[in-house]
């Protein structure tokens, strides 16, 4: 159609809010790395030294893996707890089959992909073919993974042999491989729920599975889609920190706590708990944002329990944050920056008066 | 008549749990035709419009579409086969583009991706067509007012490229002032040659756009026949079998003016400001204005849900700042909602559980009196119900409106505030909530009312106040015409225009 003439009206101050969730998240991570940088400063070391920079960066791979995946199964509003005994079992089944030997390396990689995507899909299946909530569904499959993982193995296991342990141990310049590797995943994933059929669901499932079904979508596929990714993501997790120890353990997942803690960064990063809201890119600076807090501490020698909650704190405040401004979703009328009045009215009707309540 | 028939129903039958809802309904859409579907809430439109879209499954009667007998099992399957539907209820996700949303489920594609631009283009191209340069194809759904919705749903219909479109009551969240693009939009379908089924309970607006009406009543059919043979009356006494002469009741007698009872002087919060009103006791002063000009965020101020940070509210003479709607409820106010069931009722609660909300909440220790009185509150609104226990969301709209009027007159309020107290519900409930008004007034209970309707607030309202852009425009006498109040909402004044008609 080329009768359009160009009569575009002018943006709407909605495609600058649309823009807020990751700005806040980036304008938020600045924020923690310049108060870190300060805080790093003052007891005499250097924060953006190649050495610390690898630090941090070292430390979001993992996360940042796992909460790819979560990031898609929470925009279809469910859960999946069931991440860290993946990780945990991914890491086992790894160096178990490669035992040392770099020719096994490639199989043992795809029985720990196939392992995982099973575990997703039956994951994505009790969710949508049993109704069961996402919460308990993988609560449930955790559970079991781990009642197997604590009868076959007493410790760890299996040897992952050094062509393999490069990949966390190397780097460009200062950024690690493993690093690279996320945010290639990262990429992916964000264009795949830009861009797919499927992704582009994702958030019509997450946000109103109702409208989504009235609109034709078999809704149980985005779901189990996402679930299946989400498991696969924990399993590339599995494999990093298989890859760091040089062996399989039993209890690596739990130990990172990387249930709670993906589900956190992906709720700093902006994405919506109930769904339907979110982005990839807002999850990895969720990540960012606790490398950098947890790496601020650790030059800073600080006690592991403030730690905790340290983390607990910066969770708290972001959700306060973005749930205190999506409570009024109205355009405040009377108040800095309001549209203005589309009749030819004087402008100073428009003028700034008061705060938001 | 226009054109050839695109679709024929005949003998519809439909039946829930043994409880027969349409008998033998039928009718016949012509291509190019507007054709008005009227009727009670209740009287089975909405069935009809189902049954039709492939939502519910017809127990007999065929449907004929395009000369071949058709049987929908899911909205989606008749969309594609030419028959779009236009919901009450908006099906659209607000936190994706209206592109994404016009094209959700079918969006297309390239070597297997999805096409973003061809999606906008396309988006564009229908908004484009249909005359609408306001509405931004990338803009997020939830930045946009209510009508811009309401076309963006209109444009998902059109974007399958539908022969018959039914909208089940597309005005009943618009403004008089966003109807006018309604109808424009409606007029380019039609000269296109689309069939329309046309739903709604204005029946200003069925005889502005149809060319024929059917009428239902108690799920059978009245009549079918061209708009010009009918008039308002004789349509009002086809639907409920009684004259209109009743419709706007008068005041009653002995009803007199009291001491005010609601005082604003200047008051302002995020949405609306420099507001001045002055409510008497046995007044009815009703609020008209655009959707999005304040309306319900002035009451919402009185209410307390976003108070005031600015200017003077008194209750009778005395200073007030309420803070929330429970200090709003203790001293006396009342707030019937716009959106009763998300915001009036809890849906899954009986009759009695819903009327005794405020009660139980605010003022415990009247429970016990409350429920005795209960049944007879609830049959001087003429209630119908299955009994005092059944679920509120298994009642039609008009007696869900009844439960939240008795929820709040058991509170003895002395101000109440009513935003679109007959929207959606039918014109046998609209008359009760009127005459429960006047009443309410005659007692010295001060009334505001907030209406999209217009011919509401003129028939209703003793004074008038016109919000726009989040002020009072203008403070009108009893009975001013439409087109003044118009003007007023426009903030144009303009007199003569297209919009005043």
């Amino acid at each position: 159609m080329s009768t359009a003439t160009p009569t575009r009206a002018p943006r709407r101050s909605g495609s600058r809010r649309r823009l807020d969730s990751s700005l806040i998240v980036g304008i938020a991570l600045v924020a923690v790395i310049v108060i870190g940088a300060i805080l790093v400063a003052s007891v005499g070391r250097n924060f953006f030294s190649a050495g610390n920079i690898r630090d941090i960066l070292t430390g979001m791979s993992v996360l940042g893996f796992v909460a790819i995946g979560q990031t898609l199964v929470i925009l279809c509003a469910s859960l999946d707890l069931s991440v860290p005994y993946v990780v945990s079992l991914s890491s086992l089944i790894a160096a178990d089959l490669m035992a040392g030997n770099p020719a096994n390396i490639p199989f043992a990689v795809l029985v720990v992909l196939v392992v995982a995507a099973l575990i997703g899909l039956t994951n994505g299946l009790i969710v949508t073919k049993l109704k069961v909530n996402g919460f308990i569904a993988t609560l449930g499959t955790g559970l079991i993974i781990k009642g197997y993982l604590d009868t076959n193995y007493k410790g760890t296991s299996g040897q992952v042999p050094w062509e393999f342990q490069l990949i966390g141990a190397t780097g460009v310049g200062p950024v690690p491989v493993s690093t690279l590797l996320m945010l290639a995943v990262a990429l992916g994933a964000a264009f795949f729920l830009a861009r797919t059929r499927t992704g582009n669901h994702m958030f019509a499932v997450g946000g109103n599975e109702q409208v989504a079904r009235l609109s034709g979508i078999r809704t149980a596929r985005p779901l189990i889609v996402a679930h299946v990714l989400c498991s696969v993501t924990a399993a590339l997790a599995g494999l990093l920190l298989a890859s760091r120890l040089g062996v399989g353990s039993p209890v690596v997942g739990t130990q990172g706590g990387y249930d709670l803690l993906s589900i956190a960064a992906v709720v700093l990063g902006g994405t919506l708990l109930m769904g339907g809201r979110g982005s990839i890119w807002g999850t990895i600076g969720g990540v960012a944002i606790f490398a950098v807090v947890d790496n601020v501490m650790s030059v800073m020698q600080v006690n592991p329990f403030l730690k905790d909650v340290v983390r607990g704190v910066v969770i708290v405040a972001a959700v306060a944050v973005y749930t205190s401004r999506s409570l009024d979703r109205r355009r405040p009328r009377f108040t800095a920056g309001a549209e203005p009045p589309a009749a030819a009215e004087p402008a100073a009707v428009d003028a700034p008066k008061g705060g938001a309540a | 008549m226009s054109g050839e028939a695109v679709l024929v129903a005949e003998g519809l039958e439909k039946s829930f749990f043994g409880v027969t809802v349409l008998h033998g309904v039928g009718l016949t859409l012509r291509a190019g035709e507007v054709h008005g579907l009227v009727g009670e809430n209740g009287a089975g439109k909405s069935t009809f419009m189902k049954i039709l879209a492939g939502v519910y499954e017809r127990d007999a009667g065929t449907v004929t579409l395009g000369g071949t007998e058709v049987e929908f099992s899911h909205p989606v399957q008749a969309a594609r086969q030419g028959l779009a539907t236009v919901f009450q209820e908006f099906n659209l996700l607000p936190e994706r583009t209206v592109a994404q949303n016009v094209f959700l489920g079918r969006e297309p594609k390239r070597r297997g991706l999805v096409d973003k631009k061809a999606m906008l283009a396309e988006t564009r191209a229908l908004l484009a067509e249909l005359g609408i340069d306001s509405i931004e194809a990338d803009a997020p759904v939830r930045t946009l007012t209510v009508a811009e919705q309401q076309i963006v749903e209109i444009v998902k219909a059109l974007s399958v490229d539908a022969r018959v479109i039914q909208m089940d009551e597309p005005t009943a969240a618009l403004a008089d002032h966003e109807v006018e693009l309604l109808y424009t939009i409606v007029r380019r379908l039609q000269a296109r040659g689309v069939a329309i089924l046309y739903v709604s309970h204005r029946l200003k607006e069925i005889f502005d756009l149809c060319d024929t009406i059917t009428v239902l009543k108690d799920g059978a059919l009245v009549s079918s026949g061209p708009a010009d043979e009918l008039d308002t009356d004789e349509l009002v006494r086809r639907m409920v079998g009684r004259p209109i002469s009743a419709y706007f009741p008068e005041a009653e007698a002995g009803t007199v003016l009291g001491e005010p009872r609601l005082e604003l002087r200047g008051v302002g919060n995020a949405y609306v400001d420099g507001v001045d009103l002055e409510l008497r006791a046995g007044e009815i002063v009703g609020v008209a204005g655009l959707q999005g000009s304040g309306r319900t965020e002035l009451v919402e101020g009185v209410f307390g849900i976003a108070p005031f940070t600015r200017g003077e509210m008194r209750l009778d003479g005395e200073t007030v700042r309420l803070g929330s709607a429970r200090q709003a409820v203790k001293r006396g106010l009342a707030l019937i909602t716009e959106d009763r069931k998300a915001q009036g009722l809890a849906l899954n609660q009986s009759i009695t559980d819903n009327a005794l909300l405020v009660i139980r909440s605010v003022f415990s220790r009247r429970t016990r009196d409350t429920r005795r009185e209960l049944p007879g509150v609830l049959s001087s609104l003429e209630l119908a119900s299955r009994g005092l226990d059944q679920e509120v969301q298994y009642l039609s709209g008009g007696n869900q409106q009844k439960v939240v009027l008795a929820k709040w007159l058991a509170t003895k309020p002395r101000v109440v505030l009513l935003d679109e107290p007959t929207r959606g519900i039918d014109v046998g409930a609209k008359v009760a909530v009127y005459t429960l008004m006047r009443r309410l007034a005659k007692e010295g209970v001060a009334i505001l009312m907030i209406s999209s309707e217009l011919p509401e607030v003129i028939g209703m309202s003793d004074r008038i106040i016109v919000m726009h852009d989040g002020r009072a425009s203008a403070e009108l006498p009893a009975r001013s015409d439409e087109a003044t109040i118009l003007g007023a909402a426009t903030g144009t004044l303009r007199v003569g225009g297209e919009e005043l008609r």
